[in-house]
């Protein structure tokens, strides 16, 4: 269909600002021009009945529930694409015959092929069918032919199915699959009462948002491998929830009965996801139960065995005391702020160091400038509103539809509204398709000279009021890529805004959880600083350390060569170090290791004590988005008897002989207490762009879905996830043939050969798919010199 | 009323279908009159002519000229719904086949008129015959410089494109035509926009039927006080009336608008063996059925509408009675059912509500109660459909229960065809049926 | 099947004909059903791949039409209208006939490939019921053994003409016209039939015509 203006007919109600006069069922109201009347109806309490209707889609009016009387009009409208125009008098099933019969016939024809199966489908209970049947429709059926018949249930892709005879052709998933995600491989079928949603023929429904067509879906027609048959609505609880898998931030409704979790659904928060995640937001939950510690354990010659609490925490509190002042803390990136900060602060006052890091992953001290100077501490500066009205976006080493799923939803639905984006990037990949995107070419390493190049025109755009620049955590790679970038935000105006990965890694920069950094972007060096926090924590200013201390791969290399006496760890995969022997290294080389982790890891088979924490369904917490946006979360669980990273640390804390606070409530009012820093901040890095690397280059990313460890036992998920494949240029691809060889300095993969709009020169793989590790196969990070070799020999 | 040939009166030329046969007969010499005439002057000539569209609505074409914006910067689009799918219409397709170049020239003119530099023909695919003779026709056009780049040193360009469909009814409704011929599954557009503001690719466009862009190069070439004497004051022109079912000529007949059916039955030869007309419909089965009384009635736009149902696209379907009309109704039924696009629920699942509960009617298990749920659907249909189709297929049966109440009671007890020998009907002799 | 670089060409220039690629995605389907008498995932995909939409988006426009069939037709699609006025006026009874000779029912092909029967809606041809078509060219004012008789022809090999139309050629040679349609065939046969001329020669006949120009009033 043609879109014949970038705003959709229910799209410019907010930016409308004259007001006009209408009357429905009799009360006279004010709305904005452009109001649909299903919308303006809802202001005052008034449900019309609604299939296809969605107000974050285009309408397409094709299901007729929602006819409503308009006077002066010879026909009943509908009420979902009906627009208002002043004085327009309307009359909904509650003050007009004609819509209400009009309603019970539209109604008695969705009914008439729909199977009577609602006591085993999903849906029932929840059902807008079902429960408009209940108000709108008649009390008994006319219909005594015979039902539609499908074969069911059908696979869209491994994860949705569907059940043909149930769906009622609202094309609700159909559009969400082209408007709103971008991926068109769902459609309806078909014609008239033949007409069913589909794909063609063996190819799957494939988009990283496809669980959104099953919530959407008003009927039951689309249901999903991982909650098909397992329980009743009406028996769940529902609490809402914020998603821990990355830095986009969603809302979420968990749902969970007999303590465990039956699914997770995307919340309304316009804000934020508006009503949509994505699927590994959506389905990857299965962890918090699969392959738990449920005990702590200490080593005890040679071996661990399972201990009591009181034995473990002695133990940890012995060891670490023991090595006061030469302690490196080690927090993951997905902590919450609160058990971020409570590293941040057990490192400072009990463990004497400043050697704290939270980014598992590649970094540069440039990052830790570029951080400490423009990110800790700041409030919300560029949110996905403004991403929505931005005239232009830059995107720097970023892959939004892989590293933050809901900035690219709403980059797409900038784009469609006409905000042009461009990425520099040496891929243009099928996510910057999406959302309409320029690629400004640059080989990975090269990022900060093409930054420092880009062209008038491109640089006129950024100009513009409202443009924004965000930068990926990839970033920190690629030498003098952040200082440029600070660069090009102060010389055009544009904003800049920061985008990480994971969804603690901005709330534990806040929390101080970075060497150098105290909370609220406090510099330790800073005597005010010090001052402030030392008041706050109830110690003297010279009982914080005194200088800065070590991060990223100086911490490492400071545990592998024995400067440090021991490590406290709390939920970090070793593999996920850009260096991952380094990290090895470090864990083994260090005199004693505590770590705080719910599954096994590398870190629990080499350390002395392990103590389980909790899982986010089993304590409170927040999570800042890469926004800078809170993102709270109650205790799903209220019975859960795991405690939190802070809880286990404040009683490490009190077996030491201090005092840590370990309760949620109260680590807010302390940093609550404490606020931003408001005092001088550190220098942005003005770091120059490395020297171009020579050869074949190498350039990636993680997808959405890969061999993360979170994304674990959800086989229905990992089976949508994206081949593994090496992305090279076509005429690459042309002398390579069917599969390529890449070579590091510490191996090889071998892996299917895919054409596609990269630079030559270089190579894209996945960095932590099945079968391609980048940094533990290769040795290899982007920007790295790889070899290419045809077929398997290496 | 006599007949008044005019679209067809040089259909018996040969080679009237090639530009040498069609120049032969003063063909294109409206253009080169049109091109030298304001294109606005153009739109008023055609609103002045009364000229309605002839695709079955009768919308006035000159007024659906004027609502396209002009300046606007934007490309403009002719598009000819060419889709006759109709059930009994069969006069675009013959005039596709035995005049195509009264088409081109009509193209040319109205796309002059509107500022449209690229134009579309939306033929049916199930019609290879007329697919070819407009190509050919548009070809030849295209070699005599009348179509492409600088047409006859106007500084006009064109270019025309036939595009063939592949078998869908709702195609010949406009917007859904527009989506078919953009790529998409035809199924018709949210209204507003109008096609005249944002239509093919969200461009101003015109869509007009076959015969009445036809009607174009007469209008502009002999003019409106001459067009003017065909039919009446609302309902002015001529029409290329197509005249079916169990008449002894059946056939292409074009008279005046207002000539009456019993005047073309006449020239239709009369009844085959003398037998009673039971019902007619004056132009397709989406209108509502009349009966032996309506003869007399005007064959124009506001009589028909008075006696209740429509002139649509003036092709005339006459049965004898022979025929059932719980089966004719339940033919269109299925039609409709079929042709159904599935977008709106009240046409996808009445047509299939309704056709089950005819079915039953045929075979002699209809109810009482069920000959009043069939009323029922209907209005729970008619003008609660996203588009034309479901309203169409709300017609026959309200129709046919006003007329022939009798003959669905009688099949409440009795199969039809046990009532009505199916064979009685047939045009062709036992010794054909084998 | 693969997509040859001839069909390539074809397939760009049907690309060419229109101001945006996807509406080209029609007459693209009907040129892959020149090549194989059906529309295929493999043809589909080369469809979608030259109209720039997914292989999911040309499957529901191949889905939506009924010309395009998703299962080989053979040689000769065999078309009877049997809507209301063909239907009663004796469409019924040639369909009938015709499915008792080539033994298959509505939408079928016969086993030995060389026939798909179909009940078709109006043809727009109602003053020439019952119609039939062969490969959609015209056979008009069918009757149940002239039908069968067409059949026969065909199956011997015997050339047979359209009512209205060209020598019939074949499935495939109608699907290629329905892309490219300028076939050269435009002169063939007698298009303009005594029931396209009934009107116009009773007119003659009787004297009658339409007014000259500026004999008005």
């Amino acid at each position: 269909m043609t879109v014949t203006s970038n705003n959709g007919p229910g799209s410019d109600v907010e930016m409308a600002t004259d007001l006009i006069s209408v009357v429905i069922d009799g009360v006279e109201m004010q709305v904005p021009k452009g109001t649909l009347v299903i919308r303006a109806a809802e202001k005052l309490g008034i449900e019309v009945p609604r299939f296809c209707d969605h107000p974050l889609l285009d309408p397409v009016a094709a299901c007729r529930a929602c006819l409503i009387e308009v006077e002066g009009m010879p026909k009943p409208q509908p009420a979902c694409a009906q627009v208002l125009g002043e004085g327009m008098n309307v009359k909904t099933q509650y003050a007009s015959e004609i819509a209400r019969a009009a309603q019970e016939g539209v109604m008695e024809f969705l009914l008439l092929n729909h199977p009577l199966d609602c006591p085993v489908c999903d849906k029932g209970g929840e059902c807008p069918l079902q429960n408009q049947a209940m108000t709108v429709g008649r009390p008994e059926s006319r219909f005594d032919g015979d039902k539609r018949e499908f074969e069911k249930p059908v696979n869209v892709n491994e994860q949705v199915l569907l059940d043909r005879e149930r769906c009622v052709s609202c094309a609700r998933c159909t559009r969400f699959a082209e408007q709103i995600a971008g991926d068109p491989s769902l459609e309806l079928l078909q014609r008239g009462a033949k007409q069913m949603v589909g794909t063609a023929d063996d190819e799957p429904f494939e988009s990283y948002y496809s669980g959104n067509v099953v919530q959407i879906c008003p009927v039951g027609a689309l249901t999903s491998a991982s909650y098909r048959f397992r329980s009743r609505p009406f028996d769940l609880v529902s609490v809402p929830t914020a998603c821990e898998h990355c830095a986009s931030g969603c809302s979420l409704r968990t749902d969970y009965r007999r303590g465990v979790v039956t699914r997770r659904l995307a919340w309304d928060d316009p804000e934020v996801n508006e009503e949509w995640n994505c699927d590994k937001g959506r389905f990857a939950f299965a962890y918090q139960t699969h392959g738990r510690i449920d005990s702590p354990m200490v080593r005890e010659n040679g071996e661990l065995r399972v201990a009591s609490w009181p034995e473990a925490i002695a133990a940890a509190a012995r060891g670490l005391a023991q090595a006061r002042g030469r302690v490196g803390v080690l927090v993951g990136g997905r902590s919450t702020v609160e058990d971020a900060y409570a590293y941040a602060r057990f490192a400072r006052t009990s463990l004497g160091s400043d050697d704290i890091d939270f980014r598992v992953r590649q970094t540069s001290d440039e990052e830790t400038a570029f951080l400490a100077a423009t990110i800790a501490g700041t409030a919300v500066s560029v949110s996905y509103d403004e991403l929505e009205s931005a005239p232009a976006v830059l995107l720097v080493a970023l892959e939004p539809e892989d590293e933050s799923p809901i900035v690219q939803l709403r980059l797409r639905k900038a784009a469609r509204r006409g905000t042009k984006v461009l990425s520099i990037a040496a891929v243009a990949s099928e996510g910057l398709a999406k959302v309409d995107g320029e690629r400004v070419a640059a080989r990975p390493g090269d990022e900060a000279t093409a930054l420092r190049s880009l062209e008038a025109p491109v640089r006129e755009l950024l100009s513009k009021p409202g443009a924004v620049i965000m930068v990926g955590e990839r970033a920190a790679g690629s030498p003098g890529t952040l200082s440029a970038a600070v660069e090009l935000s102060a010389a055009t105006g544009a904003r800049l805004a920061w985008v990480p990965r994971r969804a603690g890694e901005r709330g534990a920069l806040d929390a101080g959880a970075l060497a150098g950094l105290l909370p609220g972007g406090r510099p330790l060096a800073d005597a005010q600083a010090r001052d402030q926090v030392a008041a706050a924590w109830g110690v003297a200013p010279n009982d914080l350390p005194a200088n800065n201390g070590r991060s990223g791969d100086a911490l490492l290399a400071a545990a592998r060569d024995g400067a440090i006496g021991a490590l406290l760890v709390g939920g970090v995969e070793l593999s996920d170090y850009a260096d991952p022997a380094l990290a090895v290294a470090a864990v083994e080389e260090a005199a004693f290791v505590v770590s705080l982790e719910n599954h096994h890891s590398a870190v629990t088979e080499r350390a002395d004590v392990v103590l389980p924490v909790a899982v986010v369904t089993e304590k409170a917490g927040t999570f800042l988005n890469w926004e800078g946006r809170p993102r709270i979360f109650g205790q799903v669980f209220r019975d859960a008897l795991t405690m939190s990273d802070a809880k286990v640390l404040s009683m490490v804390a009190e077996a030491m002989g201090d005092s840590l606070p370990g309760d949620v409530r109260a680590i807010r009012a302390e940093m609550g207490a404490l606020g931003p820093w408001s005092g001088a901040r550190f220098e942005a890095p003005m770091q120059a762009a490395g020297s171009p690397a020579e050869g074949v280059v190498l350039a990636s990313w993680r997808q959405l879905l890969d061999s993360g460890l979170m994304q674990d036992a959800e086989p229905h998920l990992a089976a949508t996830a994206r081949p593994t494949v090496a992305i090279v240029s076509a005429r690459t691809a042309q002398a390579l043939g069917d599969l390529v060889t890449v070579t590091g300095p510490a191996g090889s993969v071998t892996v299917p050969v895919q054409a596609g709009d990269v630079l030559d020169d270089v190579v894209w793989l996945p960095m932590n798919s099945p079968g391609c590790h980048i940094h533990s196969e290769l040795g290899a990070v982007p920007g790295s010199t790889v070899r290419l070799t045809s077929g398997g020999a290496a | 009323m006599t007949l008044t040939p005019v679209i067809t009166e040089h259909w018996d030329d040969p080679e009237l279908f090639t530009i040498e046969g069609y120049r032969r007969h003063g063909g294109y010499t409206a253009l080169a009159s049109a091109l030298g005439q304001d294109p606005d002057a153009i739109i008023t000539t055609v609103k002045d002519s009364g000229l309605r569209g002839r695709g079955g609505a009768g919308f006035p074409t000159g007024l659906k000229w004027s609502f396209v914006p002009q300046n606007d910067g934007k490309p403009h689009y002719l598009v000819v719904n060419a889709d006759e799918s109709e059930p009994g219409a069969c006069k675009d397709i013959p005039i596709m086949i035995a005049n195509p170049h009264a088409l081109v020239e009509g193209v040319i003119i109205t796309s002059y008129a509107i500022r449209a530099n690229h134009a579309f023909i939306y033929i049916r695919g199930e019609v290879p015959e007329a697919i070819r003779r407009v190509a050919n026709a548009i070809r030849e056009a295209r070699e005599a410089g009348l179509i492409g780049t600088n047409i006859q040193g106007s500084g006009f360009d064109l270019d025309v494109v036939v595009h063939s469909g592949a078998g869908a009814y709702i195609c010949g409704e406009e917007t859904a035509l527009l989506d078919s011929l953009e790529g998409y599954r035809g199924q018709p557009r949210l209204k507003p926009p109008f096609p005249a503001v944002a239509g093919l690719y969200a461009s101003p466009t015109v869509i007009n039927n076959v015969e009445t862009i036809c009607n174009i190069p007469y209008i502009v070439g002999r003019g409106v006080d001459w067009f003017r004497t065909f039919g009446t004051e609302k309902s002015p022109g001529f029409k290329v009336f197509a005249v079916s079912g169990h008449v002894n000529r059946p056939g292409i007949y074009e008279a005046p608008l207002g000539i009456t059916m019993r005047e073309l039955l006449d020239y239709a030869g009369g009844m085959i063996d003398g037998r009673q007309v039971k019902f007619w419909l004056p132009g397709g089965s989406s209108v509502p059925m009349l009966t032996a009384e309506h003869l007399d009635v005007p064959m124009t736009y506001e009589a028909m509408a008075e006696a209740g149902t429509m002139l649509g696209t003036g092709t005339p379907m006459i049965f004898n009675d022979t025929v059932s009309v719980v089966k004719a109704v339940t033919r269109w039924l299925e039609f409709y059912k079929h042709e159904s696009c599935g977008k709106c629920t009240p046409c996808r699942e009445g047509t299939y509500f309704i056709t089950g509960t005819l079915e039953r009617f045929q075979h002699g298990h209809g109810t009482d109660r069920e000959m009043e749920t069939l009323v029922d659907l209907c209005n729970q249909i008619s003008g609660r459909s996203f588009c034309a189709l479901g309203d169409a297929a709300a017609t026959p049966y309200p129709a046919a229960l006003k007329y022939f109440r009798d003959e669905f009671v009688a099949a409440t007890t009795s199969p039809v065809d046990d009532e009505f020998d199916p064979a009685a009907s047939y045009v062709f002799s036992g010794a054909a049926a084998r | 099947m693969t997509i040859s670089e001839g069909t390539r060409d074809q397939l760009q220039e049907l690309v060419a004909r229109y101001p945006r690629p996807r509406s080209a995605l029609m007459p693209m389907l009907h040129l892959m059903q020149s090549l194989e008498d059906e529309v295929t995932p493999e043809g589909i995909s080369a469809c979608a791949e030259m109209a720039g939409v997914s292989p999911a988006e040309a499957t529901a426009v191949a889905s939506f039409y009924t010309m395009y069939k998703r299962r080989p037709v053979g040689k000769h699609h065999i078309g009877v209208c049997v809507n209301t006025l063909c239907g009663l006026l004796g469409g019924d009874a040639v369909y009938e006939a015709l499915s008792e000779r080539l033994g298959v029912g509505h939408d079928q092909p016969t086993s030995d490939g060389d026939f798909w029967l179909e009940r078709i809606e109006c043809q727009a041809a109602c003053t020439h019921a019952p119609v039939m078509t062969v490969d959609w060219e015209y056979m008009d004012d069918v009757t149940p053994s002239s039908a069968v008789d067409v059949i026969d022809r065909l199956q011997r090999g015997e050339t047979v003409h359209s009512t209205r139309g060209p020598v019939i050629r074949g499935f495939r040679a109608t699907e290629h016209t329905l892309a490219f349609p300028e076939d050269g065939l435009a002169a063939e046969g007698t298009p303009v039939d005594d029931k396209m001329l009934a009107g116009l020669r009773i007119a003659k006949e009787r004297g009658m015509s339409a007014p000259a120009a500026g004999q008005e009033g």
